[in-house]
């Protein structure tokens, strides 16, 4: 039997707001625990929750971004259960009347000539208010006895779930929306999209259905995913294990379930019967939360030009390829860094500016391991490197290792570095012959063999007066002077 | 000790007493009846004491506000900043608050010593003061009787002069039954008024904090203290800041008291009905007119109240689980069994009555029918009072329907008690300004109290009416006898 995997995502994206939702406390990730929960995060008797109007500017911002419709009415409603560091004993959320509804992103499946779009529907995304951090384990009390304790600091922390229909077909498609969604949400500055830290988790919908089904099979929910490797991962370990279940005669159980990275392997948290019944309802302590037209028109203004807006004019406008203007725009910072480029660089470098940007800047960063906004090479830097390649004062070789140098901090720009170093390109015909010359006295075996017919030799020939240039030789020169010289 | 605040005012601002002197006058009636009335939780003498101290400091550097040095008592629904404060439950017995609410902000920038916390319901639920961890409270009149509820002691403590002014909280009657069934004067403002920052929530949509006094004028000092707009509160209302006392000398020539024929039907009778009607006929020897008025929903506000006040409730309660601050139960296994004995222990049976029926209100499957049900009523009722509006300016009834009752009388039967409010929970539903003011005794010489129902921030001219009322009659200078 053919079988087809349908993935919904929920994602909660941590907004980027310096204090909490309800409260002034500070959102800073990493304070000792419990030093940033004010009385209204710990639930004191009598405290109240403000709205953090930052909290909601980010989710129309949101909103507008993905051309969803933005509820001018929406409303706060309480999601009621116990847990230790629920303080409240509720969350703050919103469900009737959410934010944001019906949206969509376009994402981009598989590279290349390959490459092709998907459209992903987006429900709904709404405002809410994160839980505290149950710590279980290195965790005593004065008795040395093994306790439980309760970090509220993340408490109150303002979160905009983003609901997608059930439109993904495999891992690879969850996870190319994911990532858009993700380039997106940074992209707009809502979201500093920090997965280590949590800012931006993953819960994945799954279930299987025989191809040509209409209706959906039964779901299990794949909670708190919080890398895309894992998200892959556990969508493709989750789909397997569905498939074999129904195959072995079994029937899915509707459940939560949380992904192992150890043992690569989805496992059951709790059964639909333990759901439980949040008894919502409109929080009272909360006006509902208008949204007039001069915000709105507000907040559009201020956004910026979206990836794909980015992406399209990247094409039309500068003439890249559509490869080379997704990869720019697969983050803020690279398609920031490739336009800082190009205004010293000139439009005419796009293609080079583009390459540096996508070939050895993306080589450098994966290196180094770090992230990009600690690079040690500046824009203008680069710009002036590649500035010098199209004026010939050095060729492509020596351009790497500039940028090396440059990257290492042992130059300030590209002109100090080749001025210092005498990099500058040998465009002069008579040293080229020169250097030609010597060659060919030293390597008669060669010019012997080329002239034989072997055309192989030539290039161990050009390979051997750019070497003895120091790679300063300009190239198509040494290339058009030897064959000359070897044809004389 | 029948002097109400604006004549201790008078006394402190012609330097006939200090504020120091005061609060021992009051601080030696409280030590000699709290032990026969149960009105206070908290008393704190040190810290009453240095609060008027500072009070007459600031006298004397100049640095007053009209009220400055008068002594209040403070519910113990409020959080007070270093003072035990228990909303009348075993849940709280140990918690101290380390902030203060605003209104107890206010206060404190008023210069107004604190005299204590007064005993109340259970988390403000009942209409007795039965309800309390911390006993109940007895009525100034009848100590065999209630002095209502839930503000039941600052009800008692303003009626049997152990404080000249209280604030109380007022969520379905508050304040107003017990005004009425201890002689006082009580003000429940408009929704919005009076911020709720630090006011222990029951309903949220529908707390209010007042003042209770023996006058209307008093009422409207204590409320220019109270009232005004507090960012802390999403609720709470941006106006401009009111003037409550200035329109209490207006004459009430002209004034339409609608009088709802719902409130005058059969449920009313004996001593009330006639003392209510002897009021109607006082206003309009002052010039009121008189116009007949319909509320027909208001018989279905009960029922919607008990709906949507337990359904808020079960959910602001939630934060009372032995986590952070409270009691906890000494022994527990696991988590589970934590908060099963921690609530099951630290809450009273009416508190865990009104869970349980708020969350089976709310749960999946009866939310329609009940708590939607009961909204849709809510509005109904609040329509009412926007058509009857149309034709008056005050509404008047009756506060309760019947005078103080015996201490146990109703407590085996949790509908009866609810009928208690019956008058003044429809008030509540609807967003409006209540009040309760003596009108008369009954046989056995308990107070009788009226209610004036006000249209949206009303107050000022429900004070006035309150006011012209008080002038032209004596039942609110009446004390109870109160000797140990």
């Amino acid at each position: 039997m053919q079988w087809e995997t349908v993935i919904g995502l929920e994602v909660h994206s941590q907004l980027s707001t310096r204090t909490k939702i309800f409260s002034g406390a500070s959102t800073a990730f990493g304070a000792a625990p419990n030093t940033q929960a004010c009385a209204v995060d710990i639930a004191l008797p009598g405290v109240l929750p403000v709205l953090n109007r930052g909290a909601v500017e980010r989710a129309i911002r949101f909103g507008l971004a993905i051309g969803a419709r933005l509820n001018r009415n929406n409303v706060f409603d309480r999601k009621n259960y116990f847990y230790p560091d629920l303080p409240k004993g509720y969350q703050i959320s919103q469900l009737a009347l959410p934010i944001v509804e019906a949206g969509e992103l376009t994402v981009q499946l598989g590279e290349g000539d390959k490459a092709v779009e998907k459209t992903i529907r987006i429900t709904r995304a709404h405002l809410e208010e994160d839980a505290g951090k149950s710590l279980h384990e290195d965790f005593h009390g004065e008795d040395g006895r093994p306790l439980s304790g309760i970090d509220l600091n993340r408490a109150g922390t303002p979160l905009l779930e983003i609901v997608s229909e059930p439109d993904m077909r495999s891992a690879k498609e969850a996870v190319a929306y994911a990532r858009a969604l993700h380039t997106l949400v940074t992209w707009i500055g809502i979201c500093d999209g920090n997965m280590q830290e949590g800012s931006f988790r993953v819960d994945a919908n799954v279930s299987v259905r025989p191809k040509g089904q209409a209706e959906y099979g039964t779901r299990r929910e794949i909670k708190n995913l919080n890398s895309f490797k894992f998200l892959e991962q556990a969508i493709n370990y989750e789909v397997r294990w569905q498939i074999e279940q129904i195959e072995d005669g079994h029937r899915i159980v509707q459940a939560t379930v949380l992904f192992d990275p150890d043992s690569g392997e989805t496992r059951m948290m709790r059964s639909k019967e333990d759901a439980h019944d949040y008894r919502y309802f409109p929080d009272p302590d909360l006006l509902p939360v208008k949204l007039d037209e001069d915000w709105i028109e507000q907040v559009r203004a201020g956004l910026p030009e979206l990836p794909r807006q980015k992406q399209a004019r990247y094409v039309s406008e500068l003439g890249l390829s559509a490869y080379d203007a997704s990869v720019l725009t697969s983050s803020k910072w690279s398609a920031d860094y490739f336009e800082a480029m190009l205004a010293p660089a000139g439009v005419g470098q796009a293609k080079a500016c583009a390459n540096w940007v996508t070939g050895g800047l993306a080589a450098f960063l994966n290196q180094m391991d770090y992230g990009p906004d600690l690079c040690p090479v500046t824009p203008q830097q680069a710009a002036g490197v590649v500035k010098r390649v199209a004026d010939g004062t050095i060729n492509g070789k020596i351009a790497k290792e500039i940028f090396d140098a440059l990257w290492k901090g042992e130059g300030a720009d590209a002109d100090g570095i080749i001025e210092a170093r005498g990099l500058k390109q040998v465009s002069d015909s008579g040293a080229i012959v020169a250097i030609i010359d010597e060659v060919m006295a030293a390597n008669t075996k060669s010019v012997e063999e080329f002239r034989s017919g072997k055309e192989k030799a030539f290039n161990a020939l050009v390979g051997q007066v750019m070497k003895a240039s120091k790679g300063k030789a300009n190239p198509a020169q040494v290339n058009e002077l030897l064959r000359a010289r070897l044809t004389a | 000790m029948t002097d109400t605040i604006v004549s201790l005012s008078v006394l402190l601002a012609t330097g006939q007493a200090s504020s120091v002197e005061l609060c021992q006058d009051y601080l030696g009636r409280i030590a000699q009846l709290n032990p026969l009335l149960n009105a206070f939780v908290t008393v704190n003498t040190d810290q009453t004491l240095l609060d008027a101290a500072a009070a007459d400091a600031r006298r004397a550097a100049g640095d007053i506000g009209p009220l400055t040095g008068v002594p209040i008592a403070h519910k113990d629904i409020f959080c007070a900043e270093g003072w035990l404060t228990t909303c009348g439950s075993k849940m709280l017995s140990n918690f101290v608050s380390p902030y203060d609410a605003h209104v107890i902000g206010q206060f404190k920038a008023a210069g107004m010593p604190c005299l204590g916390k007064t005993n109340m319901d259970e988390f403000a639920m009942g209409s007795s003061n039965e309800t309390s961890y911390f006993g109940p409270v007895k009525n100034p009149w009848d100590t065999r009787r209630v002095p209502g509820g839930s503000s039941g002691g600052s009800a008692a403590a303003v009626a049997g002069r152990l404080c000249p002014g209280a604030t109380g909280t007022d969520t379905g009657g508050s304040i107003r039954q017990p005004a009425a069934l201890t002689g006082i004067t009580g003000l429940k403002p408009t929704y919005g008024v009076v911020s709720r920052y630090g006011m222990i929530a029951f309903a949220s949509s529908l707390d209010q904090a007042g003042p209770m006094a023996q006058t209307a004028e008093d009422c409207a000092w204590l409320l220019n203290v109270m009232a005004g707009h507090d960012p802390r509160d999403s609720t709470s209302l941006e106006r401009d800041k009111e003037d409550y006392a200035c329109d209490l000398a207006s004459p009430l020539a002209g004034l339409k008291v609608g009088l709802p024929r719902e409130f005058f039907g059969a449920g009313l009778t004996g001593d009330t009905a006639r003392a209510v009607e002897a009021a109607v006929a006082q206003l309009q020897k002052l010039g009121a007119r008189i116009v007949d008025i319909g509320l027909p929903n208001s018989k279905l506000s009960v029922a919607a109240y008990y709906v949507l006040a337990p359904a808020e409730a079960s959910s602001n309660l939630s934060r009372f689980d032995g986590v952070r601050y409270g009691y906890r139960t000494p022994e527990y296994g696991d988590l589970a069994e934590m908060y099963e004995k921690t609530r099951a222990e630290g809450f009273g049976p009416e508190v865990k009555r009104r869970i349980m029926i708020g969350a089976y209100v709310l749960s999946h499957g009866y939310y329609d029918a009940y708590y939607l049900q009961a909204q849709k009523l809510r509005r109904l009722i609040a329509q009412d009072f926007v058509e009857a509006f149309k034709e008056c300016d005050v509404i008047l009834g009756p506060t309760a329907p019947t005078t103080a009752f015996k201490l146990g009388e109703k407590t085996a039967d949790p509908v009866q008690m609810y009928l208690s409010d019956i008058y003044t929970i429809a008030v509540n539903l609807a967003g409006l300004p209540g009040m309760s003011l003596p009108c008369g005794f009954d046989a056995q010489g308990l107070p009788i109290g009226m209610q004036l129902i006000g249209n949206y921030f009303a107050e000022a001219r429900m004070l006035n009416v309150a006011h012209q009322y008080q002038l032209a009659t004596d039942w609110h200078t009446r004390a109870p006898l109160l000797e140990v």
